[in-house]
């Protein structure tokens, strides 16, 4: 099925999202802590002594791998998808239609 | 005898190798430790720069499951460039084909969530659009406008809540709800900002980043979801400084 | 052979730190004593953001020195053509006062290690390294500085001290210096030699820039000191003592405050600039070490 879009749709669509806009105070540029801006820092550093993060070699064989503590993906319970078809679009669903035309 | 540096690389990414032969300390005794102080750099730098570049990968599954993981990662993808601030490219699909984490479906994207914030932290600054110009447009043209996007956006789409379980992570956000999830990644000014799109957003950005009309993008929204807000979906842009250039093709 | 009339710094002969983002603000407000400030110059490739936008406002404001922390120059292989190309247009646009590198390799064979690896001073390695600032300078079109390395082990093939070493790739290659004297405690209480004598055999005349830094401190397996150059830690008083007597046979130089893990809050890292000022306020008034 296709959709025409209404020059009029259209038109009242960009007039309410700049009406919108234009009542959105503009906050001032501050750094929001993200996790981002310190991420990837190149350093001439060195590590901190001879620990053993580079000697203990990793044993991992496939389902002998145990999870040692527990992160917060504990705390959701969210199940591996049961058909295995991705799901796509939002819940988050607005009900709210284009303006008639 | 002479040390090769591949000897040297060998030797550092494997810590079950022999230290090569040829380094001492002062008194001419074999390095020992003293070559696992080069180890340990490697090591626990790598595992840095991949767990301040994925914080949230972190948080799920804790700390020491992820240090312990990022040295499998380092050690069969070492950075392939100096640019730290780009290491970690191929943690996604590392995730994705880890066996071990397999219950885990959604830390791949997750994984991708960050890394397209990371990139947004680095990419190329762009003068947003004034709104004024879009006002100044005659109405029963908009259908056929076109516009250009700044470089930091970008679209991600999942079958599962990604951006829920960042800000749940990352943002004391409520817990996650088992739903699928469209992402754009917005940035406003210098921080990048991950938002969840509404049903259609996905479709309707696509077909505008293809060089789509406003009216054909809208249109193609609407298919996909007929309760498609565009002009939500039009100030999410605007307010996010995502469009760089609107023009009406004559 | 670069061809440079110039002298090795331009760099006041002032303090400077290590730039951190975590200080932007600290810096622009009032930036005491410190009057020139170094970057990683990896950290400044990205194509745009906060990062590039920072840099350009603190270039307007402050002499900035560039260090190079990645290029590989001691790496058995060719110097990565694409990096090469990064550090050309950073080197372009920003055009900072003076630019550094170290002597030491962190990428072969397409991996890059992310860490400063050692290599043996022989004729062989001195060529190869002669060969890739060569490269280096022409391509940016300007001297760099070459830092001398912490080191943790010898290699037994080493033939050059490192000294002489440096010494003579400068000489060929009219490269400057850059004098971490942290590294040279370091390698010297590692390899269990005088580092007074070693800053002695020094060409300071070479030296267009002094980094000092704090250190950890382990031990080998016989029970030895094993001190490991972690940017981590507030400037121990022997390394003050070092600077002390570098100074006095150098003169006046540049000195660059190292603080790169568990960086530290502004106040402190700005005494750390005033020990240093301290240390050149005692040279430029002619009190002996």
């Amino acid at each position: 099925m296709s959709t025409t879009v209404k020059t009029l749709a259209v038109a009242g669509a960009v007039a309410a999202a700049l009406s919108a806009h234009a009542t959105t105070a503009t906050a001032a540029e501050k750094e929001k802590c993200y996790g981002v801006s310190l991420a990837g820092q190149n350093d001439c550093a060195a590590g901190p002594g001879t620990t053993c993060a580079g000697t203990s070699t990793v044993d991992y064989q496939g389902n002998a791998w145990k999870l040692v503590d527990a992160g917060t993906c504990v705390d959701m319970e969210l199940p591996a998808l049961a058909d295995g078809t991705p799901r796509v679009g939002s819940l988050e669903v607005l009900e709210r239609d284009l303006p008639a035309s | 005898m002479s040390v090769t540096q591949s000897d040297f690389r060998g030797a550092i990414m494997d810590g079950g190798k022999d230290r090569p032969e040829g380094l001492s300390d002062a008194k001419g005794h074999p390095a020992g430790r003293r070559f696992d102080v080069y180890r340990n750099n490697v090591a626990v730098s790598l595992t840095d720069a991949l767990a301040t570049g994925f914080p949230t990968i972190a948080k799920l599954i804790g700390t020491e499951n992820f240090n312990a993981i990022a040295g499998v990662f380092l050690r069969q993808s070492p950075p392939s460039s100096p640019m730290m601030m780009h290491y970690g490219e191929g943690f996604p699909e590392f995730l994705e084909g880890f066996e071990p984490l397999a219950h885990l479906g959604y830390l791949a994207d997750v994984a991708r969530l960050e890394l397209a914030m990371r990139r947004a932290y680095h990419a190329a600054d762009a003068e947003p659009i004034n709104p004024d110009a879009l006002s100044a447009l005659p109405p029963e043209r908009l259908t056929e406008l076109v516009m250009t996007f700044a470089p930091a956006v970008s679209l991600l789409r999942s079958p599962w809540p990604i951006h829920a379980i960042w800000a749940f992570n990352m943002q004391d956000g409520p817990k996650p709800q088992g739903i699928s999830q469209d992402v754009i990644i917005l940035r406003p000014g210098f921080d990048p900002e991950p938002h969840a799109l509404n049903a259609g957003a996905y479709e309707f950005i696509t077909a505008l980043m293809a060089g789509g009309t406003l009216g054909a993008a809208a249109a193609v929204a609407t298919d996909d979801a007929p309760n498609f807000d565009l002009s939500a979906t039009l100030g999410l842009l605007l307010t996010g400084n995502a469009l760089n250039s609107i023009d009406l093709p004559s | 052979m670069f061809d440079s009339q110039s002298t090795p710094s331009k760099l006041p002969n002032r303090p400077g730190v290590g730039y951190k983002p975590q200080h932007y603000a600290d810096l622009i407000e009032d930036p005491g004593t410190v009057s020139w400030l170094e970057i990683h110059a990896e950290n400044y490739m990205g194509d745009g953001g906060r990062p590039i936008a920072q840099l350009r406002q603190l270039s307007e404001r402050f002499p900035i020195s560039v260090h190079g922390v990645g290029l590989s120059i001691g790496g058995e292989g060719a110097l990565d053509a694409d990096h090469l190309a990064r550090l050309k247009h950073l080197v372009d646009w920003l055009n900072p006062t003076v630019f550094s590198e170290h002597l030491a390799w962190s990428t072969h064979d397409g991996a890059f290690l992310n860490d400063l690896l050692p290599l043996p001073y022989t004729d062989a390695t001195l060529q190869r390294v002669c060969d890739h600032i060569n490269q280096l300078q022409d391509t940016i079109n300007r001297q760099m500085m070459l830092e001398n390395p912490s080191s943790y082990l010898a290699f037994d093939e080493s033939t050059w001290s490192e000294p002489d070493f440096l010494r003579e790739v400068a000489s060929r290659t009219g490269c400057g210096l850059l004098l971490d004297v942290n590294n040279v405690f370091v390698s010297a209480t590692n390899l269990n030699y005088d580092p007074r004598a070693y800053i002695n055999e020094y060409p300071l005349e070479c030296v267009g820039e002094i980094h000092l830094g704090g250190h950890d401190e382990d031990e080998d397996d016989h029970g030895k000191p094993l001190l490991i150059d972690s940017h981590g830690a507030p400037i121990v008083d022997p390394v003050w003592a070092l600077l002390d007597h570098t100074l006095s046979l150098s003169g006046e130089k540049p000195i660059l405050i190292e603080w790169d893990t568990d960086v530290p809050d502004w106040a402190t890292l700005h005494d750390e600039a005033l020990r240093a000022d301290a240390a050149l306020a005692k040279i430029a008034t002619g009190v002996a070490a």
